[in-house]
């Protein structure tokens, strides 16, 4: 019973903190309408500050705990609202999606630039573990204080949301804050202190997850995410029910982790219990309430023509013949694996940018890929290609299924959880137990692809070729009925357009895709091991995909370049500051955030402004259409019918 | 300076790169009704927003109350004793009658209660629907649920936009008995209205605008020629 008891409390305990993340997102949800991914990195980020507060510097517990609360967070609130967050008023929904994203990886790299991570840290417990003794069960005082707060905060907001104008003003900013300025209250201060408090919640939460287990950047981050679960099944609202949600949980897994038995894929399973409710919350609850969107907007670029493709490819086939002989064999491998990484952004090319699905899961679509390239026929066939292709394609068909009828945000989570899932599930123990899996690289009759700058080309060709195939599938028909399906479902299905067998044909061909990708990915290094598919590296496909610009081929192939280039000239580098260490690697993801929070809110990126600059120049000596002023008025109308049109081109 | 409540005098505005307003002079006197007619895109709803600091004239002066208010933020506008009750539903249709009311507290300057019962006193049936989300409320509920926020606000100046757009006619003639009432306690009333016969009735001076021009100004019995003529296409 003693036993019981005590698993109990610590699932209580779990349950408070899951509570308190779930409120901080339900509080930015509901008064700015955007999910905040980054909240679990700005609880990493704020336990981190704690830490060097109270262990770094010696500053007494209380005072720490007060700085980190009232002064860093919310303070960290504010920057993120007025230079993030305020110039997004307007822009489509799916624009914080990746603003948030970028924010998550620009504060997991920061603080991993900052905070030397083969150092091991920890937080003491509060009260030097000290407690009380119930039913002769020892309940510490800092769990008694995870339990208390949770329910104050409930009340607290409760109270603010229902009772006090500044409280509704919060949930009327989000309805309309135009209206709301118009009645005298004002929005921008409303939306500050939405952020400000937010933060705080998410700082107090990252304190008492860090005092529960390590500190750790990629843990910590993903240990919030736990908390998400219990945000979408009080479907980012209703803050009694996420309460309720995250309670429930943790204390299921708790008791689920003690009293199951230890078998290994069940014990594998139970941590990720949380990530398997979100999963699964988000396929079973109607999401017609959440805004979503899809995930592309502003006018894409025109479509490349095969003969431009073919001409393009190419030119950048001879390119890299030309340059290969010059690249150290490093550079060759890590330059092949750019043209691998250009293939994986790819299919988000084809998934995201015509299909409008946000998928974070990538990254693990190709590490399927690689996983079935090493173990089939030795590892260096083309079996083994097929079988990453068709295996990463298969999985995705079963992941699309259920998430086919999901959206925008929607989408997004759940291949979050799938990833998070794979990661902690299946990468870390098929991959990572044995050390790592040998990847050959396939053969090709008269090529001697294990020399690595052979290698390299195929993978150009690779990388060409499946360029050549996407921009084909956009012309053809089914590329239409993607795009159709993406910019009116409604009206693909009066036209007899079947808006999910499209999608699930795109899902499937872009995992397959990525698959292909991750079977070359591994094949350049030789071998891969547990480290090499993070969730986070889907999350930098993602943001790459985005920042070189989602609509278009050049994109991809911009993003993985500049991620190559990256892991060429600055990796490499650990100079020392002020006696201190940084590990130029960890800015991969510091410049991928920064760049995805500037660039990310143009879809068509890099690539987009190149196509800009192109269409000027070619369109220079054209003469311009001349635009009407009044927009839309009678007599417009009717010049229009007299040949001095609208859109009528002068001479 | 001068007894005028609104003055806009050469006023250009626009979205984005597209000018609407062209050089727009409106001079409206303190405590009248003032209607701003006219046909779809003639760029009334635009001189409205300009008004009440939504959008930044390009160019021209407006002085609202005798001051120079370009560019001053809506809020701003709001606490210097400007109302808009803006084109659609003025109301948080998430949040409950009673939230709702509770958000007009901010120019009210009286407290809830007083805003609550001033607001039932005039519209009985919004007490009945106080618990209620705004929006499952009927369009006239939640006409009546916006214009009693320049019923408590007690403005000086009161900017009305479309205000009968797809409600009843019984219902559209119980708005209109409000806004004759509120001028009566001297609050000066600009009302942009597609129905002119409607508007007319309540205004003591009209304007018709066409194509981001004033094209006519006068009292209602003097302009009705112009404004049949504006809605029939010919002012072009």
């Amino acid at each position: 019973m003693t036993l019981f008891l005590g698993y109990l409390v610590v699932g209580l305990v779990t349950g408070c903190v899951y509570a308190l993340i779930a409120s901080g997102l339900v509080v930015t949800y509901t008064t700015t309408g955007i999910f905040n991914f980054a909240h679990g990195a700005i609880a990493m980020a704020s336990a981190y500050v704690f830490w060097q507060l109270w262990q770094g510097w010696h500053i007494p517990t209380i005072i720490s705990v007060l700085l980190v609360l009232l002064i860093f967070a919310p303070l960290f609130g504010l920057i993120v609202e007025r230079v993030l967050m305020r110039p997004l008023d307007g822009k489509p929904v799916d624009v914080p999606i990746v603003v948030t994203l970028g924010l998550l990886l620009l504060l997991v790299g920061l603080i991993n630039l900052i905070f030397d991570q083969t150092k091991g840290r920890h937080l003491p417990q509060f009260f030097n573990g000290a407690g009380f003794t119930v039913a002769g069960l020892l309940v510490t005082y800092e769990q008694l204080i995870a339990a208390l707060s949770i329910v104050v905060v409930a009340i607290a907001l409760r109270i603010l949301f229902r009772q006090t104008r500044i409280g509704i003003a919060l949930r009327a900013v989000v309805d309309n804050s135009d209206l709301l300025a118009m009645a005298g209250g004002r929005p921008v201060r409303v939306k500050q202190l939405a952020w400000a408090m937010s933060c705080s919640l998410a700082a107090f939460a990252g304190i008492l997850l860090a005092g529960i287990n390590a500190l750790n950047t990629i843990n910590l981050t993903l240990l919030v995410v736990d908390g998400y679960a219990a945000a979408i099944i009080g479907r980012l609202r209703n803050l009694p029910t996420a309460i309720g949600g995250a309670l429930a949980i943790a204390i299921g897994q708790e008791l689920l982790f003690d009293y199951l038995p230890q078998w290994g894929f069940l014990t594998r399973i139970q941590g990720q219990i949380p990530i398997l409710v979100l999963f699964l919350v988000l396929i079973i609850l109607p999401q017609d309430r959440l805004r979503t969107a899809s995930f592309t907007g502003a006018v894409p670029p025109r479509v490349a023509s095969l003969r431009s493709s073919v001409a393009v490819g190419a030119a950048l086939i001879a390119a890299c013949a030309i340059v290969a002989p010059f690249l150290s064999d490093g550079n060759l491998r890590n330059s092949s694996k750019g043209f691998a990484i250009a293939i994986i952004v790819l299919s988000l090319i084809l998934l995201t940018g015509y299909g409008g699905m946000a998928s974070l899961c990538q990254m693990t679509f190709a590490g399927l890929g690689a996983f079935a390239m090493g173990h089939v026929a030795s590892g260096a066939s083309w079996l083994g290609v097929l079988a990453a292709i068709g295996l990463a394609g298969a999985v995705g068909a079963l992941v699309a299924l259920p998430t086919l009828r999901l959206r925008g945000l929607y989408l997004a989570l759940a291949t979050f959880a799938f990833a998070a899932f794979m990661d902690a599930a299946f990468f870390g123990e098929s991959l990572g137990t044995g050390g790592s899996l040998n990847i050959g690289r396939v053969k090709i009759p008269g090529i001697p692809t294990t020399s690595d700058q052979a290698f390299f080309i195929v993978t150009c060709v690779a990388f060409v070729l499946c360029s050549i195939g996407v921009l084909a599938l956009r012309r053809g028909p089914f590329g239409r009925k993607l795009v159709a399906a993406n910019d009116s479902p409604a009206a693909c299905a009066t036209l007899g357009v079947s808006v999910n067998s499209t999608k699930l044909i795109a899902f499937t061909i872009a995992a397959a895709l990525a698959g292909l990708g991750g079977a070359l990915y591994g094949g350049s290094p030789g071998q891969v091991d547990a480290n090499d598919f993070p969730y986070l590296f889907s999350l930098t496909i993602l943001l790459l995909a985005r920042v070189g610009g989602v609509n278009t081929a050049t994109g991809a192939f911009l993003g993985a370049a500049s991620l190559t280039l990256f892991t060429i000239f600055v990796a490499p580098h650990n100079p020392t500051v002020f006696g201190h260490v940084l590990r130029l690697a960890q800015l991969q993801y510091v410049l991928t955030g920064l760049a995805a929070i500037s660039v990310g809110r143009d879809p068509n990126g890099i690539a987009g402004r190149f196509t800009d600059v192109i269409e000027r120049v070619r369109s220079a000596g054209r003469p311009q259409p001349q635009f009407m002023t009044a927009a839309g008025s009678p007599a417009a109308v009717f010049m229009s019918e007299e040949g001095e049109g609208l859109v009528s081109t002068a001479q | 300076m001068t007894s005028h409540a609104i003055e806009l005098i050469d006023v250009r505005a626009g979205y984005g790169r597209i000018e609407v307003l062209h050089g727009v002079n409106l001079a409206v006197p303190s405590g009248t009704v003032y209607a701003l007619l006219g046909p779809n895109g003639g760029g009334k709803s635009t001189t409205l927003q300009v008004i009440s600091g939504a959008i930044r004239p390009t160019s021209g002066c407006v002085h609202v109350a005798g001051a120079h208010v370009n560019g001053a933020s809506p809020d701003g506008l709001v606490r210097a004793g400007l109302s808009r009750i803006p084109e659609g539903r003025g109301i948080f249709p998430n949040l409950t009658v009673d939230d709702n009311l509770r958000m007009w507290t901010y120019a009210a300057g009286m407290p809830f209660r007083q805003v609550r019962d001033v607001a039932f006193a005039r519209f009985p049936r919004l007490a009945e629907r106080r618990n209620q989300r705004a929006g499952t409320m009927s369009g006239g509920e939640q006409q009546m649920l916006a214009m009693s926020r320049a019923l408590v606000a007690e403005p000086a100046v009161l900017l009305l936009d479309e205000i009968s757009m797809g409600l009843a006619p019984i219902i559209v003639s119980e708005l209109y008995d409000l806004v004759r009432q509120l001028a009566e306690e001297g609050i000066t009333i600009l009302l942009v209205e597609q129905f002119a016969t409607t508007a007319l009735r309540v205004a003591d001076f009209a304007a018709v605008m066409s194509q981001g021009r004033i094209v006519a100004v006068g009292e209602p019995q003097d302009i009705a020629e112009q404004v049949s003529e504006a809605y029939l296409g010919g002012a072009a």
